[in-house]
C-alpha cells in the first residue's frame, strides 16, 4: 500500500522556545480517514502547518505521497489540498474567482478551472453565490467554499483543519457525507476534530497528539477496544425513590425516572433488563452517557497530563 | 511545474493584482490624475508663469516629466506594499504558500502586478499633461526603459515593505517619511544645478533624482546627471532588492512562522 503521508521525527521549537513538536513520527496510508486528535495546544496545527508549508520545521522529515517536502516541494504541494481552520481567502474576491485564481495557482488553465469550480460549487450547494464577494457567504458556506478551493487541483490527499467548527448539525452531516464520498473515491483525508463523535463516525484510524508528543496512533478499532466499561443512561418507569438493585452491575440512580448503569465490555445488557422487569421497572428509553471515544480520549489525555506532572516533580 | 503551468501562475497572480487596483479605482487611478492635475494648474501654469526658464525650458515643460515619474514612483510602491500586506493581513497568502508556485513567480507576479498599476497611473497622468503642455520625445526607448526599470524597482521596494510590516501604518511610514522627501528633493520640480555645490552632492545621493532625470532627458533631452551612471544605478539596486526579496520569500520572513 502506498503511504500518503510520512512523518519523520519532526520538531518544530518557535522562537519563543515553546517546543510545540518533540519529534512526532507516523504515517498515513493512501485511502485512509484518519483522525488528527489532541487537546488544544497539543500540536495539531503545527503539524499540519508544517505539512502545508506553512510553517517552518526546525528538523524532521515530511513526505508527500514519497515526495519530500524539502528536496521535492513542487510534487509534493501538487498532491496536497488543505482547509485550514481560519477562513483565509479574499473577503472583497468573488466565490468563482477565488476557486479560479487558486486553481491557477497550480499551473490549470482557466478553461478547465471553470468547469472544476462549476462542478465543485453545485456539489457543494454554493452555485447561486457564486457571482456574489465571499464575505457575503455564511459561516458555514465559508466552510464549504474552503473545501471547494483545496479540491481544484484534485489532490490526492486532503488536510481539513477542524472543518466542521461552528457549522450547524444539519449541514455539519452533509459535510460529512461528501467527505465520506470523495473518500470512497480514493481521495486520503486527514481531519483534526474536536468533536469526538465526528472522529468516530468518519475515521478508521487515529492518532492523537499531546504536548507535542503522539501518545496513540492505532486504528478506530483497536482504540475503542480498549474501553472496558460503558455507562447507559436508562429511562425508567415507574418512579423510584431507591436504585433497584442490580446484581452484577453498578448502578446509580439519578432523580426518580433515570438510572445509571456501568457495563463492562464482557457483560451484555440483556441481563439488566431481565432483573429490571423482574422488578416491575420498565426501560422506557436508553442511550450512552457519552462518546465513547471522548471517554478514551480524556483517559489518554488525562494519562500523559499525569506522566507530565510526575515528570516535573521528578526535576523539581 | 512545466514552463506553461508557471505562466499560468505567474499570469494568474497579475490578473489578480490587476483585477484588485481596477475594483477600486477610485482609491487608486482617480486620486493622482486629481492630483497631478492639481500640480499642473498651480505649479506649472500659476507659479510656473512668474517663474520662467528651467534648464532650458518653460517650468511647465520642466516639471511634467517630473510629475508622470512621480506618479509612477508612488503608485509601484503603493499597489505592491498595500496588496501584498492586506494578503498576509487576511491570510490568503496562504492559499499561494500551500500551491507549488515558486517563490520567484510570487515575486514576480507582485512586481508586475504593481509596475501595471505605476505605468497605467503614469500614462493617465502623461495624457492630462497634455491639456498643459506639448510633450515632447527625444528619446523613445530611453523613456520607455527607465519608466519600467523605475515601476520594478519601486514596486520590489513596497514589496520588501510589506514583508516587514505588522500594521498598517507600517507600510505608510515609508512613503510618507521618506519616499514623498526624497522625491520632492530629487529634481521634480527643480534642476540640482540651482543648489549650492554642497548640496549639489547631497542629491547625488537620492536614487530618485537619477530615474527623473532619465526620464526628463528622454522628453527633454536634458539631463543634471550622467544617464549611463543612472542606469548602472538603477539595475544596481533593482538587482540588490530582488535578491533581498527572495532571501525574504525563501526564509518565510513575516509570512511563515
Amino acid at each position: 500500500m502506498t503511504t500518503a503521508l510520512s512523518i519523520k521525527d519532526l520538531r518544530k521549537v518557535y522562537n519563543n522556545g515553546f517546543e510545540a513538536l518533540k519529534g512526532i513520527s507516523f504515517e498515513v496510508q493512501e485511502g485512509d480517514f484518519f483522525a488528527l486528535l489532541g487537546p488544544n495546544g497539543a500540536g495539531k496545527s503545527t503539524t499540519l502547518g508544517i505539512v502545508s508549508s506553512l510553517v517552518n520545521k526546525s528538523s524532521g522529515q515530511v513526505e508527500v505521497f514519497g515526495y519530500n517536502l524539502d528536496t521535492d516541494a513542487s510534487k509534493a504541494k501538487c498532491e496536497l489540498g488543505v482547509v485550514p481552520q481560519e477562513f483565509n481567502f479574499n473577503m472583497f474576491e468573488k466565490v468563482e474567482d477565488i476557486l479560479i485564481t487558486q486553481a491557477g495557482y497550480y499551473g490549470i488553465p482557466a478553461s478547465e478551472a471553470k468547469k472544476r469550480s462549476e462542478f465543485y460549487l453545485r456539489k457543494l450547494g454554493l452555485w447561486d453565490k457564486r457571482d456574489g464577494p465571499s464575505r457575503s457567504l455564511s459561516g458555514g458556506m465559508k466552510r464549504r467554499l474552503m473545501i471547494a478551493r483545496a479540491l481544484m487541483h484534485e489532490p490526492r490527499l486532503l488536510i481539513l483543519d477542524e472543518p466542521t467548527a461552528g457549522v450547524d448539525i444539519e449541514l455539519r452531516r452533509s459535510m460529512w457525507e461528501f467527505l465520506r464520498e470523495i473518500n470512497a473515491k480514493g481521495t486520503t483525508i486527514i481531519l483534526t476534530t474536536h468533536y469526538l463523535e465526528e472522529a468516530e463516525s468518519l475515521c478508521r484510524h487515529i492518532g492523537i497528539i499531546d504536548q507535542g508528543t503522539i501518545i496513540t496512533n492505532t486504528s478506530m478499532r483497536e482504540l475503542l477496544q480498549q474501553l472496558n466499561t460503558e455507562t447507559f443512561i436508562l429511562d425508567i418507569s415507574p418512579a423510584q425513590t431507591e436504585c433497584p438493585p442490580l446484581d452484577g452491575y453498578q448502578a446509580t440512580l439519578q432523580g426518580d425516572h433515570t438510572l445509571l448503569v456501568d457495563v463492562e465490555k464482557s457483560q451484555g445488557l440483556n441481563q439488566v433488563f431481565a432483573q429490571l422487569s423482574a422488578q416491575g421497572v420498565e426501560v422506557t428509553s436508553m442511550r450512552n452517557k457519552s462518546n465513547r471515544l471522548e471517554e478514551l480520549f480524556v483517559s489518554l489525555v488525562d494519562k500523559t497530563l499525569g506522566n507530565h506532572a510526575k515528570g516535573g516533580s521528578d526535576h523539581e | 511545474m512545466s514552463n506553461r503551468e508557471l505562466f499560468i501562475a505567474f499570469w494568474t497572480i497579475l490578473v489578480k493584482e490587476i483585477r484588485r487596483f481596477t475594483r477600486i479605482w477610485a482609491q487608486t487611478l482617480l486620486p493622482p490624475a486629481i492630483t497631478m492635475t492639481l500640480y499642473f494648474i498651480i505649479f506649472g501654469n500659476l507659479i510656473g508663469s512668474r517663474i520662467g526658464q528651467m534648464g532650458g525650458f518653460n517650468y511647465m515643460e520642466f516639471i511634467v516629466p517630473g510629475l508622470i515619474m512621480m506618479s509612477v514612483i508612488t503608485n509601484s510602491y503603493g499597489n505592491v506594499v498595500s496588496s501584498f500586506y492586506s494578503t498576509k493581513f487576511q491570510r490568503h497568502i496562504e492559499e499561494l504558500l500551500v500551491s507549488p508556485t515558486p517563490n520567484w513567480i510570487i515575486l514576480a507576479g507582485y512586481i508586475i502586478g504593481g509596475s501595471v498599476r505605476g505605468l497605467l497611473v503614469g500614462l493617465i497622468v502623461t495624457l492630462l499633461s497634455l491639456f498643459f503642455t506639448d510633450l515632447y520625445i527625444h528619446n523613445f526607448w530611453v523613456i520607455v526603459s527607465v519608466v519600467f526599470l523605475t515601476a520594478i524597482l519601486f514596486s520590489l521596494g513596497g514589496f520588501i515593505n510589506a514583508v516587514f510590516a505588522n500594521s498598517f501604518d507600517h507600510i505608510s511610514i515609508i512613503p510618507t517619511f521618506v519616499l514623498t522627501p526624497l522625491t520632492y528633493l530629487g529634481g521634480v520640480f527643480y534642476s540640482i544645478t540651482l543648489l549650492p555645490e554642497f548640496w549639489q552632492h547631497v542629491s547625488q545621493i537620492n536614487p530618485i533624482l537619477y530615474m527623473v532625470n532619465t526620464f526628463r532627458y528622454g522628453i527633454l533631452g536634458v539631463s543634471d546627471i550622467n544617464i549611463g551612471v543612472a542606469y548602472a544605478m538603477i539595475i544596481g539596486v533593482i538587482v540588490v532588492l530582488f535578491s533581498y526579496s527572495m532571501y525574504l520569500l525563501n526564509t518565510g520572513k513575516g509570512i511563515r512562522q
